[in-house]
């Protein structure tokens, strides 16, 4: 069970707490009305799927009910940063891969 | 009886405490301490189950959790059975019964034998060879009907039990300093060396005793004293130490992500027996901030032909039986070594009466002490050695043995193989520590790990007991200070007349010309080193597939035993070295946990929460029978005297219909929407325009998910210009109130607005019918109710019999209806109020059977029953309520992608029976012609459907391509026509709900 510090709360918590919530820094269009069908197609379907390190949403859903961002390491399930919502992605060392 | 292979001296049982239990209905005597493979090897009994695929005679291999073949089913005398117990984990008590399994009519005589003889049709993977054809029948149909069946009864070990598990599980969550895990020496070194630091710790091993190696160390001092002496005076001090905890028959079976793990305990027996309440196991699920692993090492077997009779067994485990159990494994030993190991097995039986009748070395020129001290004893050994193979059906009766003199047949009663050992990397593995390949001594070691952990003793490569002790003490304070705590260098113990031991093999030690024979690798799947070489023929490469292409490691003891032998055998017919082959992924757990300690309490009427609104106290006593809707109980029908549901369903909407009904609407999701920007904001959640919704209105409100589709509905009330009162469905609430915080707080968070979950702070009752008005208007203070006053659609902050309440003019019945909301604490008594006063309307209570009828003659959608996610507004009619001229809103880009605006859309439809009587069945394809060739394209599938008293006959809903265009066709559901009908079948002008 993953340890996940949220950024608000400023403490670790078990993973119990909280519910994944997707791809971080997927960016809703200001004007939906000026995106292509292709465009939009891909904003609805198309994720990524990191092997390593992957930016992702948490929201803290059984604490303080705040979304958040957090930095994982898919293979190694090491989280190196969380961050707050509209922050930027942070510029974590991460290890060499194997 | 006497048991005559018990040491009259000697061993750790209680021999004040017999115990009898019986083994395949024959009764025999034990002592408390054993376990059960060591009361049966007392007792001479070595024969103890049927191999998985080919049958033959098994017997005890080990003395651990590593047993492969000892799987026996038992009755714990307390009444409960289990199948698939390792014999050798199975601690003895007064009464037990075991049986083997797998076997029939008897262990002795079992018709699967005949699996041996037919070997070659069950070689790896002979299920994509053989058992198929022929093949000029129908396709399959012989696998199916003539050999599967047969193959199904003969597969599987033992036999489930039947009746309810009846005892507890309990499940805690604990913390601490430093866990280690195995109570060997390295573990207790290493207790002591943290515990000495003040650090919380905890020590667990899967043993009833501790002690791991130390348990049946005859040889060694430890400081001077012999080594059981030191091991208790250590046990003592751990004990006493207050912040020690020692937890004996618990297993470490995973280990998860940042130093969580996860601990199965099996109950003491005699702790069940002092309190009947007491849990069977436990689950402990810890996080330690740092973890030792000393969890030792396991010796391999040599693989070469008929090395499973009954009496073959691993060399150290021999020398167990000895030290801990008093028990001689037979009288007439044979100890095959590839490991110094075996010189010291070969002198402890010796030295115990036991007739070593030779010591095969299959190394050319082996030496050092036990070497010597064989040869010193008397002992006679052979070096150079091969294995031809062994004879004797239910037991080993002698070894053939092949040196340069030839071929020898050694008499025995027992062969013991001393292969070497492998470190256990299994939790160090899942821990995600990477294995590193030691090339001198041919074994995996645990590299650079992956968390705050750190090995110690044999599962590092440690095994000589010195230096497992100090590696052991220096890796206890090392976890103490890595966890905050100032730890002194520890001490080293000294330890004097050790053992130095080296050597070990893998791989096939067969003589050669036997390649047909089975020189079984792993003995729990019946895989044989042929079976390996085969499926590399066959073009297996990875080890992945080499592992599940002949189910090699993939039995209950998941390769203990065989992991290491099967990889070399590839590696070499690959013609690579192990570590380019690598080793296949260690899974969690390390061995068999029940399901009861895995599911705790979460069982029967604990399983799930159960949600009841206060209102349910009164439905049970008025005979409603109940349905679950999430985790919620609501009302499903209120029956009277004699009335099966249908004709409580008929009185339930005629009475509501024609007079006035109550229903408990509280289960609903009710969001409380504030702020300047709450407008704003509900104008982008929901395809409405709101920002000009008067205050006193409701408005039905759909919210699309980003797709486009709808995804829950609810009504919107503006109290304020700057709060709203808004309502979900009940199973869509939290997914509701989630949508709305997301994007609040990720993608609007410039609005001012709050949202606050309401659900259990509102009650709420309908009033539904003709007599609507006059029943609660007695009721209502400071507000006006009259059609003028109070439209359809409003809303009304009010008073309630005193109560401060919300009251809304809203339907779902399509009668004049109010829904009045209230504070949790007064709805009972609002609702006996209210039942009270309806007697002199002959109301009636209505449950959501009911409900379902009368929304459904309304042709009022339900989010989830006529939607699947893939539903738009305009699909269900429902494009009356976007708004054209929003800019934006959550799922309104999406309306416009290609396919959401495509011809062929399914479209909501009524569809009328032609037979009134007939009810279609929901989810039924809706098609147009009455027998439709298999294949046909279906247009749809009906959505709702029920009776309806009101038109007295049945209606349906259906989502049909094209749907409003088919308005007067006839189709077909099951064979049946239907025409295609409006979805309003009730008052569809709507004249009764503005009464």
């Amino acid at each position: 069970m993953l340890l996940i510090s949220c950024p608000y709360c400023e403490t670790e918590r078990p993973e119990i707490e909280f519910r994944h919530a997707g791809q971080a820094h997927v960016a809703r269009a200001a004007d939906p009305s000026a995106v292509s069908d292709e465009a939009w197609t891909e904003f609805l379907y198309f994720r990524d799927n990191v092997k390593g390190l992957a930016y992702e949403r948490w929201r803290h859903v059984y604490g303080c009910g705040r979304f958040f961002n957090c930095a994982r390491d898919t293979v190694s399930d090491k989280i190196f940063a969380t961050y707050k919502a509209g922050e930027p992605r942070p510029n974590v060392e991460t290890e060499a891969a194997p | 009886m006497t048991s005559s292979f018990r040491q009259s001296l000697g061993g750790r049982i209680d021999r004040s405490r017999p115990l009898g239990f019986s083994f395949d209905g024959r009764r025999y005597a034990g002592f408390a301490g054993d376990t059960l493979a060591s009361a049966l090897l007392a007792n001479g009994v070595h024969l103890v189950g049927r191999s998985y695929k080919y049958h033959r005679p098994r017997g005890i291999l080990s003395a651990g959790a590593e047993e492969p073949n000892a799987l026996v089913g038992i009755d714990d005398g307390f009444g409960r059975f289990t199948p698939n117990l390792r014999a050798t984990q199975v601690a003895l008590v007064e009464g037990l019964k075991a049986q083997s399994q797998h076997r029939w009519p008897s262990l002795r005589y079992d018709v699967g034998e005949i699996n041996d003889v037919l070997g070659s049709l069950f070689s790896a993977g002979f299920y994509y060879k053989t058992f198929m054809g022929p093949h000029w029948l129908a396709p399959n149909w012989a696998w199916k009907n003539l050999f599967e069946p047969v193959v199904r009864r003969a597969a599987g070990l033992g036999d489930a039990p039947h009746e309810p598990d009846p005892d507890r599980y309990a499940q805690y969550f604990e913390h601490c300093d430093v866990l280690v895990i195995g109570a060997g020496p390295a573990g207790l070194a290493a207790a002591k060396a943290a515990a000495a630091s003040g650090a919380r710790v905890i020590v667990c091993d899967e043993q009833g005793e501790l002690g791991g190696s130390l348990l049946s160390e005859h040889q060694a001092t430890i400081d001077g004293v012999a080594a059981a002496d030191w091991l208790s005076a250590t046990l003592d001090e751990l004990a006493k130490a207050p912040n020690v905890r020692l937890t004996p028959r618990t297993q470490a079976f995973g280990y998860y992500a940042q130093n969580f793990l996860g601990l199965a305990e099996t109950v003491d027996d005699a702790e069940r027996r002092a309190n009947p309440n007491a849990p069977r196991e436990r689950l402990w699920q810890v996080r330690a901030k740092e973890v030792v692993l000393a969890c030792g090492a396991l010796e391999r077997p040599l693989v070469f032909p008929d090395n499973d009779r009954p009496g073959v067994m691993l060399a150290d485990a021999a020398r167990v039986y000895l030290h801990r159990y008093a028990v001689k494994v037979g009288d007439a030993v044979v100890v095959a070594a590839a490991h110094d190991n075996g010189y010291r097995v070969a002198l402890d039986l010796a030295a115990a009466g036991v007739r070593v009748a030779r010591v095969v070395d299959l190394r050319e020129a082996p030496s050092g002490t036990g070497f010597d001290a064989a040869r010193g004893a008397g002992l006679g050994v052979a070096t150079g050695a091969k294995l031809v193979g062994t004879r004797g059906r239910l037991r080993v009766s002698a070894v053939g043995v092949e040196t340069d003199a030839g071929v020898e047949w050694i008499d025995c009663d027992a062969l013991l193989m001393a292969g070497g050992f492998t470190p256990s990397v299994h939790l160090y593995s899942q821990s995600r520590g990477k294995v590193v390949w030691d090339e001198a001594r041919q074994m995996f070691l645990p590299g650079v790990s992956g968390q705050r952990e750190r090995s110690a003793g044999a599962c590092r490569g440690v095994f000589a007991l010195a230096e497992a002790l100090a590696d052991g003490a220096r890796a206890g304070t090392q976890a103490a200070r890595a966890a905050g705590f100032a730890a002194a260098d520890p001490a080293i113990p000294r330890v004097d007349n050790a053992p130095e031991t080296q050597g070990g093999t893998m791989g096939d030690v067969s003589a050669r010309g036997r390649a047909h024979a089975k020189a079984f690798v792993d003995f729990q799947n019946d895989v044989a080193a042929k079976d390996i070489r085969l499926a590399v023929r066959e073009g297996m490469r990875s080890i992945e597939h080499v592992k599940r292409y002949t189910t090699t490691g993939m039995a209950t003891d998941q390769g203990k035993t065989s992991n290491l032998n099967a990889l070399a055998i590839a590696a070499q017919m690959l013609g690579k070295s192990p570590p380019q082959v690598g080793l296949t992924s260690f899974r969690p757990p390390y061995t068999p946990v029940t399901f009861g300690t895995l599911a705790g309490a979460s069982r029967g009427e604990l399983f799930d929460p159960v949600r009841r609104t206060p209102i349910h106290g009164w439905a049970e006593a008025n005979g409603a029978a109940f349905e679950d809707v999430g985790l919620w109980k609501r009302a499903h029908y209120f029956a009277r005297a004699g009335e099966d549901m249908p004709a409580a369903v008929a009185r339930e909407v005629e009475g509501t219909r024609e007079r006035v009904g109550l229903f408990d609407a509280s289960t609903l999701g009710k969001i409380e929407v504030v702020g300047p920007d709450a407008a704003v904001f509900l104008e982008r959640m929901y395809t409405n325009p709101f920002a000009r919704l008067e205050v006193g209105r409701c408005r039905y409100a759909p919210m699309l998910n980003e797709q486009g589709f709808i995804m829950d509905d609810g009504v919107v009330a503006r109290l304020a210009p700057d709060r709203f009162h808004v309502t979900t469905t009940t199973g869509g609430a939290a997914r509701v109130l989630n949508q709305m915080e997301d994007y609040l707080q990720t993608e609007f968070p410039e609005l001012k607005v709050w949202l606050t979950s309401t659900s259990e702070q509102w009650t709420t009752i309908a009033v539904q019918g003709p007599r609507a008005r006059n029943l609660i208007e007695p009721f209502i203070e400071g507000v006006d109710i009259s059609a003028e006053a109070a439209p359809h659609m409003s809303v009304r902050e009010a008073r309630f019999a005193g109560v401060r309440a919300r009251l809304m003019r809203v339907s779902f019945t399509g009668e004049l209806g109010f829904e009045i909301n209230l504070p949790p604490e007064f709805a009972r008594a609002a609702w006996a109020a209210l039942a009270e006063a309806g007697r002199a309307y002959d109301a009636v209570a209505y449950g959501t059977e009911a409900m379902h009828v009368m929304r459904a003659e309304k042709g009022y959608i339900i989010v989830g029953q006529d939607t699947d996610g893939t539903v738009t507004p305009d699909d269900v009619g429902l494009a009356w309520a976007v708004g054209k001229l929003k800019k934006d809103f959550v799922g309104k880009r999406s309306l416009t992608l290609p396919d959401r605006l495509g011809a062929n859309r399914k479209q909501l439809v009524g569809l009328l029976s032609e037979d009134p009587a007939h009810v279609f069945e929901v989810g039924a394809q809706v098609v147009d012609s009455a027998q439709p060739s298999q294949g046909t394209h279906a247009l749809g599938h009906v959505t709702s459907s029920c009776l309806s008293p009101t038109l007295v006959g049945s209606i349906a809903l259906a989502l049909v391509e094209n749907g409003r265009a088919r308005k007067g066709e006839r189709l077909y559901v099951a064979g049946l026509p239907a025409k295609v009908s409006e979805t309003t079948f009730y008052d569809p002008e709507g004249t009764r709900l503005h009464a």
